[in-house]
């Protein structure tokens, strides 16, 4: 067989090693038990090293007989605005209210897309804050105020 | 008699107003996203699950259960009109489908695929409600190391059903597990991997993770390239086949719901994999081979009824078992216990008229989807004029407000932007989602059963092979784990999933 490198294999390889190592390791905090008994930590430090090894695996797969996966690009403008949307919601339904939280939120989104253009980014974003409180607080009776405590209501 | 009094009380139950109403909601907004490219049935469902807690639990599943079969439906729209499957199982559906479409019989194209489709369904919902009772009979018998085999048996499976390479989703799925142990301990309720954090003692929420990895990883990767989608036909006409069509489909029609009634029990996508192999039988039996990829009509009927008749049994490990087969059935088991039901094996004799109500409504759903499709044809034609930019920050804003609504507690927002970013990355890597989704939710009744199990055979390890069903199980993992990693059966899946791209 050919040896073709492939970048993606060993990424993904990278994500799983990394995240079932951290686990492993974090699992040696609580008690491990005994088979009869299992502790808290047993089963994660099991499955940990599971993911860890087959991440291992797919490493050295990777480096060997990579998949031929086309990586493509990344839209980061996308990725930074949705990222930013949805931590602004988290971070302000409470305080500001379903109403601002949601327009923000929907018109940050909006501007993900390249071919976005001012008028209907605040198009959307309206249509969608007026569609959202509808279904949700009028329709579905969430209990999240239209307005909240940080605007003085 | 039994199965008649039975099916007696699932309409009676199925019947009632709210019960129609909500199952009409759900099959409409199934075909929905069903037809709208970029967003599946497993995003839907996780976003509106929160929805339904307010609901009665019969009424919450018959929705989430429409939702589910109706996005079959509408992926095959789709597929037809604009050659883009809006779901994985139409794929094959597009090769015939919108060849045909090309050549001006778009609508018989439709019609054959919800005819076939309605078909299937009804057979397929005759097969859930006779195999269900005796094998949830069965599954009563099982103890925790039968049912820690079992889940097993289940993942590994669903790995054989994945797309990609066997290591990348047997990775996935471990991950998917080992995220799932975050939250406190069953047994002792020591706090795991909560970084201090009070809001993850509950552990992760599952509407999260399928929220992220099936609706926002999906986002960015439509935003990768933007394009705009070519619709081929903006006013459908002539709907009913031909006569010689007519005769053409009916064979396609019943080898298609067979296998698909079949296969659908499987783990991880079984409607996926009985509409590939529907069109690889029939393209095989085919006296008209040359025809198959021009707009043969036997390339739409067999596919279409075979991933919607998998979509019906694919309950039957649910109801019975309380395994999920699919993402979107993993989803189904949260509805179950956010109602205070347990999904297994005791729903049928606890529950019988939510159990057989559930079922009737598949009848009945499937009747409002053919309604739907065929006069409504369209309203969904013009829905695919919608334009993206429009369509994606409603989902984003959607799936903000409804995984916060969860509990309210924004974490749960802050999860499906960790869950977005790393399905995003492990997807581009050639990772699928589906099996982490499943790992997640199955992942501690793996851990319960193994412990629980242990504590019962005093420590002794041995009791998951000397138990005869649970050896049995295991010996079939084994046997499903050989055989996707043996290298003809792995060229042969990659030429079935070939042309899922």
């Amino acid at each position: 067989m050919k040896r073709r490198r492939s970048l993606p294999d060993v990424l993904a390889g990278a994500v799983f090693v990394l995240i079932g190592g951290a686990f492993a390791l974090g699992s040696l905090g609580y008690e491990l038990g005994t088979p009869l008994r299992m502790g808290p930590g047993a089963f994660p430090l099991l499955v940990g090293a599971i993911v860890a090894a087959l991440g291992l695996a797919i490493v050295v797969k990777g480096l060997v007989a990579g998949e031929l996966i086309v990586f493509g690009t990344i839209p980061w403008r996308a990725v930074a605005v949705i990222v930013l949307a949805l931590l602004f919601f988290g971070f302000t339904v409470r305080g500001l209210g379903f109403v601002p939280a949601s327009a923000v939120t929907a018109l940050l989104t909006t501007l993900a897309s390249t071919r976005v253009r001012p008028l209907m980014a605040v198009a959307v974003a309206a249509g969608l804050t007026v569609a959202g409180t509808l279904i949700f607080v009028v329709g579905l009776q969430l209990r999240i105020p239209l307005v909240g405590p940080w605007l003085g209501a | 008699m039994e199965l008649l009094d039975n099916l007696a009380l699932g309409f009676s139950t199925a019947l009632l107003v709210q019960n129609v109403l909500y199952c009409f909601v759900g099959v409409l907004l199934g075909t929905a996203v069903g037809v709208l490219p970029g967003i599946g049935p497993t995003a839907t469902v996780a976003m509106l699950l929160p929805i339904t807690f307010s609901f009665e639990p019969v009424t919450a599943l018959i929705m989430l259960a429409g939702i589910y079969y109706g996005a079959q439906y509408g992926g095959s729209t789709t597929a037809i009109l604009i050659n883009l499957p809006g779901e994985s199982s139409a794929a094959v559906t597009a090769l015939d489908g919108h060849e045909m479409a090309r050549q001006g019989r778009a609508g018989s194209a439709l019609a054959t695929a919800a005819v076939g489709s309605f078909i299937a369904g009804t057979i397929a919902t005759v097969v859930l409600a006779v195999a269900a009772p005796p094998l949830a009979r069965v599954a009563l018998r099982f103890g925790p190391a039968e049912y820690f085999s079992l889940v097993l048996l289940g993942l590994i499976v669903s790995v054989a059903l994945a797309r990609g390479t066997t290591l990348k989703a047997l990775a996935m799925i471990a991950l998917g597990v080992l995220l799932g142990t975050i939250g406190q301990d069953i047994y002792t309720g020591t706090p795991r991997f909560v970084f201090e954090q009070r809001e993850l003692y509950g552990g992760i929420d599952f509407v999260s993770v399928a929220v992220g990895m099936f609706g926002v990883a999906e986002i960015l990767r439509n935003l990768e390239n933007e394009h705009t989608r070519t619709l081929l036909v903006s006013k459908v006409r002539g709907l009913w086949p031909t006569r010689e069509d007519r005769r053409r489909i009916v064979g396609p029609i019943l080898r298609g719901t067979g296998l698909g009634a079949a296969l659908g029990v499987l783990p991880g996508g079984g409607h996926v994999l009985a509409s590939f192999t529907s069109y690889a039988v029939e393209k095989r039996i085919s006296r008209r081979r040359a025809e198959f990829g021009h707009g043969a009509i036997e390339g739409v009927a067999g596919p279409e009824s075979a991933n919607n008749a998998a979509a019906q049994t694919s309950f039957i490990p649910l109801l019975t078992l309380g395994l999920p087969a699919h993402p979107v059935m993993a989803l189904m088991v949260g509805a179950f216990i956010v109602h205070g039901i347990t999904p297994g094996p005791n729903v049928i004799t606890e529950e019988p008229a939510l159990f057989w109500g559930l079922i009737a409504s598949m009848w009945i759903g499937n009747v409002l989807l053919v309604l739907l499709n065929l006069p409504l044809i369209g309203i969904w034609v013009r829905m695919l004029h919608i334009p993206y930019q429009v369509l994606f920050p409603m989902i984003i804003l959607f799936a903000a407000v409804g995984t916060y609504s969860l509990s309210f507690n924004a974490f749960d927002v802050y999860a499906i932007v960790f869950f977005g970013l790393l399905g995003y990355v492990l997807i581009k890597c050639g990772c699928e989602p589906a099996p982490l989704l499943l790992g997640f939710v199955l992942g501690p009744l793996l851990e319960e059963n193994l412990r629980r199990a242990l504590i019962i055979s005093r420590g002794d390890a041995t009791v998951f092979v000397t138990r005869p069903i649970s050896g049995a199980l295991l010996l079939l993992a084994g046997a499903a784990l050989a055989i996707t990693v043996l290298p003809a059966i792995r060229k042969r899946r990659e030429v079935v999933f070939a042309e899922d791209d």
